[in-house]
């Protein structure tokens, strides 16, 4: 849909979709991206699962970029990220997926066994991206790196594809 | 340099001790001065509901304060004669009474008092928690006989806060009605948050349901104050049958319980903070409205399916 918008003449732009229970955590972090400097228009839709609601389809931009928010203190949440997974296109897993993992500083509250994570990065094969949000230079750091990936995964960056991006990405995860 | 308070405190008590003696003053100074120390201090203890009800045909009398004073005394010291009694009322109709125990052969214990709380417009009493369960007969005896009740039953409703469990059982909380004809949802007076239009939130039904199920539920006012929610499980352990030797058919018992500086708050606040599905368990739920935070859950008979017990 961006694509024949763009013949049009419509500026270019990048979409990305956050899916996470943590509501607080979510708007923390889409507020974070949208404040970074940066030279393309951007829009963030939040959720907290997936399907989209399918009357919105209509309006809704092509998804460039889907950062799912794991929450390792809230076995819930992960649940909900485990079924949302099924109802994303398999095309997005070609670099257009990205998992978010936050609350493993917490030992004690870890809900979310972190081998259960780790598979879900390679069943997906999409990469985790460890960060504690509440922490504002942490999260203005994760936002840059986010806002890195989603102008390669919408095809700004020239000669890096998405799924070129997430290859490097998993195998230095892999160590 | 710290400041060394017990010169200060062991003058104030000498100055206190001085004027107890001056003033003559008694147990009953001491045992009232208890009562509105405890009184100010009445989330320090732990209080549990007892419910009494009146005998059939019983009428209901004018409330007399001092026959009741005179018969709760009399019934107790029918029993035991090392007690202390003080009875204090206070502004909002509540009587309390403290009670010292001893023995046969001892003196009352006067750092061990139970202290009971009763509403007579209400057939409720609250007592404090006391270690000694062996004169809890006698007191609701007492308690019974004084104010021309029948019957007394300990509730599964225990908590710190008095005046919530007071919300409960006089049903002074907001209540919520069920209604066949869901009101239309009404916009929130909140100024719109966030004008950034590059944020969507795509599930704003689904926030606007999980708000609306959960007024449904709570109410809009603020809940009473629990600390505590206790499920004690009979049931059957569910298993892959390979698993479980099929001979022993013996009961799981399995307690779970939940705790919190403010239970039903809490509850109230998880599915729109994203932790848990809306509706919430009725078993969570129906707390303010059966009065009660201690469940037993047995087995079904018949279907082996979990279901709520109450006496």
């Amino acid at each position: 849909m961006t694509e024949s918008r763009t013949k049009l003449g419509v500026e270019k732009g990048c979409v990305n979709q956050l899916v996470g229970t943590d509501e607080d955590l979510q708007r923390q972090l889409a507020q974070t991206i949208l404040k970074e400097k940066k030279d393309f228009k951007i829009s963030i839709h939040l959720a907290t699962s997936l399907p989209l609601p399918a009357e919105r389809d209509h309006i809704r931009p092509r998804i460039d970029l889907i950062v799912f928010m794991i929450n390792v203190q809230s076995k819930y949440g992960f649940k909900n990220i485990e079924a949302s997974l099924a109802h994303v296109d398999a095309n997005f897993f070609l670099g257009k997926v990205c998992f978010l993992v936050t609350g493993v500083g917490r030992v004690n509250h870890c809900s979310v066994d972190m081998s259960a994570v780790r598979k879900l990065g390679d069943v997906y094969c999409s990469p985790l991206v460890f960060c504690e949000l509440e922490l504002e230079g942490i999260r203005i750091s994760t936002a840059q790196r986010l806002l890195r990936m989603l102008q390669i995964c919408a095809g700004h960056v020239p000669g890096v594809s998405a799924l070129f991006f997430s290859s490097l990405m998993r195998s230095s995860n892999d160590e | 340099r710290r400041l060394d308070m017990r010169p200060l405190k062991e003058a104030i008590a000498e100055a206190v001790v001085q004027l107890c003696q001056e003033n003559l003053a008694s147990i009953k100074e001491a045992a009232v001065l208890d009562i509105v120390y405890n009184h100010t201090f009445q989330n320090k203890r732990v209080w549990t509901v007892y419910q009494m009800t009146k005998a059939t045909g019983g009428e209901t009398d004018i409330f007399d304060f001092t026959a009741f004073k005179r018969k709760f005394k009399r019934r107790i010291q029918s029993s035991l004669i090392n007690v202390t009694i003080n009875f204090k009322e206070f502004e909002d109709n509540a009587i309390w009474i403290r009670i010292a125990w001893g023995t046969s052969y001892t003196k009352p214990n006067q750092y061990k008092a139970t202290y009971v709380v009763y509403h007579s417009q209400t057939p409720y009493a609250f007592i404090s928690k006391s270690i000694n369960r062996s004169n809890l007969p006698l007191l609701c005896q007492a308690l019974i006989v004084a104010s021309n009740y029948g019957d007394i039953r300990e509730m599964e409703l225990r908590s710190h806060c008095l005046d919530s469990l007071k919300d409960i059982v006089f049903k002074r909380y907001s209540q919520t009605f069920q209604t066949h004809h869901p009101k239309p949802l009404q916009e929130r007076n909140v100024a719109p948050e966030n004008v950034d239009p590059r944020l969507i939130q795509e599930d704003k039904s689904e926030k606007e349901r999980i708000q609306r199920v959960n007024r449904e539920v709570f109410g809009d006012g603020p809940q009473p104050k629990l600390e505590f929610a206790q499920y004690k499980l009979e049931t059957m352990f569910k298993s892959n049958p390979k698993m479980v030797n099929v001979s022993e058919r013996e009961s799981f018992r399995c307690l779970v319980k939940f705790s919190s500086p403010h239970l039903l708050e809490a509850l109230k606040s998880l599915a729109p903070a994203g932790m848990a599905d809306a509706p919430l368990s009725p078993l969570l739920t129906c707390i303010p409205h059966k009065a009660r935070n201690y469940f037993k859950i047995k087995e079904r008979k018949g279907v082996l399916a979990a279901s709520l017990v109450s006496p």
